[in-house]
């Protein structure tokens, strides 16, 4: 395993230049006891060894139940967790254990648009001030321009100049999405990472914020990281999918790719689980029978083996390789490295 | 008066004015709602296939800002054995509708100001009473009956009821009728399974709650065993450790499970599903919606699908409301409301939606924000959003117009277009 990430590393420092986001062997355990020794430490690993590729101007969606970790790798990439293993380089910069200032300098080129738009505004500051704090704490425009600057931003967001001065209360829920997409774009960020941002919304304003997202992307070249538990969504938007399950990356491939060739039984169910508004289609569903297992006691070998329709003996026992099978299209599964060990 | 460039802000004097006016019409409403007699509520049911039938239902909410007409002139109807979706975003009044069937309105602000929502229900009245017999073994361990005792060693009774159907107008029935209809002859699955579960109490005793409440002379064994027997109806495995379990040692998935098994003690004619898996996951979703079906099929009974989610209308129901802004805008069968959706704003809320493997470049989506629910305009409310709009679209709010035996709609652009 460690010469496996040894030759990660290796990789990542050669090819560095090519992504703009590289994360590799991601891990965050959150210890749940305080145990008097040591050695009786119980952890609850949120995210186990999750590695994924993002380029400037691309997306990646994340999918996968609640509780699987997608949140919590969202936050640690940001750096808002510190990461108990693994390599985070954004930019060619390794920001892993970047602390204090140097942290500081760095956190403006990576943003992140919360889930509840209801919450995630201060209820005391007017509009104008909830964008621009960031901007003048981290003078990204000079003074004189500050204004303007807001003001510009928030034209692109689709908010009006005269709402400048106004309170987070008087507005829907979809202009205050469209304020927290202002704020985290005042920074000239390079990569947004958007936790969940229309799941609170209704169907009508969702389309308008997933079509600003769109804009904005063609018009700055950013990159997004879409955390989200709506196939249907991270479909329209992303580039390339991953799919989560108690903290493990199962599969991670382009978009069309994945959903047209799903290739782990978790992804099959997921895909086969959403509802399609055509009285006429009849699916072939595949029901996951149970509940996702606690992530503090995950299942052994293959954390899905639980669940899964397809299980065999060694699931059980052995933990899948997180494997490429061909054009990026990487899953995590014994079904198909058997059948690779047949064929030798 | 000073005026702000706020149009929806209100200065305090208003504000008292509104208030004291409210006041008054709600004072006028209870003493309307206190002087229904029987003969008020005991009604006829237009077409007797259905099991409720909304009419011209009104529900508004007297606020300190102004009148919120949350329900506004709705008019449909449940057929028996049907599934019945209503869709429309947040605030739409959907939730409202089916609260006001259940008499759930938080009263004074909320009141059913006009309309009625007339239910097919068996009527209970008290003819007699008897003694509760009860099993047990003598010497040679043979069963006999014995009269049963309580703890102090009186005799207990059972009531004796005679049921007859009857039909009821819900909206002017008395609160003290409204406990023999809810829970036993139409029940409830709300959206939060954590909030509308007690925490304080094991799943077991909130199950038997319910049936020791609705079923006659029902003793805490039978109540255990049928709520063991309903946990086991909604395919949860170990019925036997839920019943003695905390809401908060479940799953989502779960504690909806426990819901529905609630809802089903009775036997109810009606079950309505306020988003019932808006709260879960995907997969979860797919294992309740199934749950559902099935639990329909069991119980041959109605259900009202409250939702805001095509798809799951789409899988479940066999009619659609497409309700907006406290009206119906659209109504038919689920095929002619995918097939053949004919209002501006069914055909908007379908194409804004992504669809998995469907893929377009840029997703439609309807400018602007639902209105102000106070002082909405006379005008039809979906006229400042709509991209078909026409002189006609000035004038009051359409009417509905029947497009087929069962697709109605209210837009201008098909007056004139009905099939008689």
């Amino acid at each position: 395993m460690s010469d496996l990430i040894k030759t990660n590393e290796l990789e990542s420092t050669t090819v560095s230049q090519e992504h703009l986001l590289q994360i590799t062997n991601l891990r965050k355990y959150f210890q749940i006891n305080k145990p008097f020794l040591k050695k009786n430490r119980v952890f609850l690993k949120a995210v186990d060894g999750v590695s994924f590729n993002l380029d400037a101007g691309k997306t990646v969606g994340i999918v996968g139940e609640s509780g699987c970790g997608k949140t919590t790798m969202g936050r640690t990439i940001l750096r808002l967790y510190d990461v108990t293993d693994g390599q985070i380089l954004f930019n060619g910069m390794d920001i892993t254990k970047l602390k204090g200032e140097a942290l500081r300098k760095v956190r403006p080129q990576f943003q992140m648009i919360f889930q509840d738009p209801y919450s995630s505004l201060s209820p005391r500051l007017p509009v104008g001030e909830i964008i621009g704090e960031a901007v003048r704490v981290h003078s990204i425009v000079p003074k004189s321009e500050y204004k303007d600057y807001v003001i510009d931003i928030m034209r692109k967001c689709g908010l009006q100049p005269h709402f400048f001065g106004r309170y987070p209360h008087e507005f829907s829920g979809g202009q205050r999405q469209r304020i927290c997409i202002a704020k985290a774009l005042a920074l000239k960020p390079k990569m947004v990472i958007c936790d969940e941002p229309v799941s609170a919304l209704d169907v009508s304003i969702q389309a308008q914020i997933i079509n600003l997202f769109k804009d904005l992307q063609a018009q700055d070249n950013l990159a997004y990281v879409f955390i989200s538990h709506d196939l249907s969504v991270v479909e329209h938007i992303s580039d390339q999918v991953g799919v989560m399950y108690l903290g493990n990356m199962v599969e991670f491939a382009d978009k069309k790719d994945l959903f047209a060739n799903p290739m782990h039984p978790y992804t099959q169910a997921l895909l086969s689980a959403v509802p399609v508004p055509d009285p006429d289609v009849k699916m072939n569903r595949i029901i996951l029978h149970g509940d996702i297992p606690s992530p503090a006691n995950p299942p052994k070998g293959c954390k899905f083996h639980t669940r899964c329709s397809k299980c065999m003996d060694i699931c059980a026992e052995v933990e899948p390789e997180f494997k490429d099978y061909g054009n990026g299209h990487c899953v995590a599964c014994h079904l198909y490295s058997q059948g690779e060990n047949n064929n030798k | 008066m000073k005026k702000t460039q706020d149009k929806h802000y209100i200065s305090r004097s208003e504000s008292s004015d509104i208030a004291k006016q409210n006041r008054i019409t709600i004072k006028e409403l209870t003493k309307r709602n206190a002087s229904y007699t029987r003969d008020d509520y005991v009604t006829q049911m237009k077409d007797p296939k259905n099991i409720v039938e909304f009419e011209n239902l009104h529900t508004y909410f007297y606020t300190d800002n102004g009148v919120v007409k949350a329900v506004n002139g709705v008019t449909f109807e449940i057929p028996e054995g049907a599934t019945v979706g209503i869709v429309g975003e947040s605030g739409c009044g959907k939730s409202i509708t089916s609260m006001s069937l259940m008499r759930l309105i938080q009263a004074p602000a909320g009141q059913i100001v006009d309309g009625s929502i007339r239910f097919r229900s068996n009527v209970r009245t008290q003819i007699g009473k008897e003694p509760i017999m009860e099993e047990q073994t003598d010497e040679q361990g043979n069963p006999v009956f014995v009269v049963a005792k309580d703890k102090l060693g009186r005799t207990r009774y059972r009531k004796i009821y005679e049921e007859h159907e009857e039909v009821l107008d819900i909206a002017k029935l008395p609160m003290s009728e409204m406990s023999h209809i809810r829970g036993r002859e139409i029940s409830m699955i709300f959206q939060e399974p954590m909030t509308s579960l007690n925490p304080v109490f094991t799943i077991g005793d909130q199950l038997d709650e319910v049936s020791l409440l609705h079923i006659n002379g029902i003793s805490k064994e039978q109540a255990k065993a049928r709520s063991i027997e309903m946990l086991q109806l909604v395919g949860i495995a170990m019925a036997e450790h839920v019943y003695k379990s905390y809401p908060h040692e479940l799953s989502g998935g779960m504690r909806q499970r426990v819901m529905i098994a609630m809802s089903l003690i009775c036997n109810p004619k009606l079950i309505i599903a306020d988003e019932p898996t808006t709260a879960l996951d995907v997969t979860i979703q797919a294992q309740i919606l199934d749950l559902l079906r099935e639990v329909k099929h069991k119980i041959s009974g109605s259900i009202m699908l409250i939702t805001h989610d095509l798809g799951v209308i789409a899988e479940m129901v066999d009619y659609v409301v497409v309700m907006y802004a406290g009206r119906i805008v659209e109504k038919g069968t689920v095929e002619e409301i995918f097939k053949n959706p004919l209002h501006p704003y069914t055909v908007g809320l379908q194409r804004s939606k992504p669809v998995v493997g469907n893929d377009v470049d840029r997703l439609y989506n309807i400018d602007g924000n639902v209105p102000n629910p106070i002082n909405m305009p006379k005008t039809c409310y979906f006229k400042n959003r709509c991209e078909r709009v026409c002189d006609k679209c000035k004038g009051d709010f359409p009417e509905m117009v029947q497009v087929s035996p069962t697709h109605f709609v209210a837009c201008y652009l098909y007056n004139g277009k009905e099939k008689n």
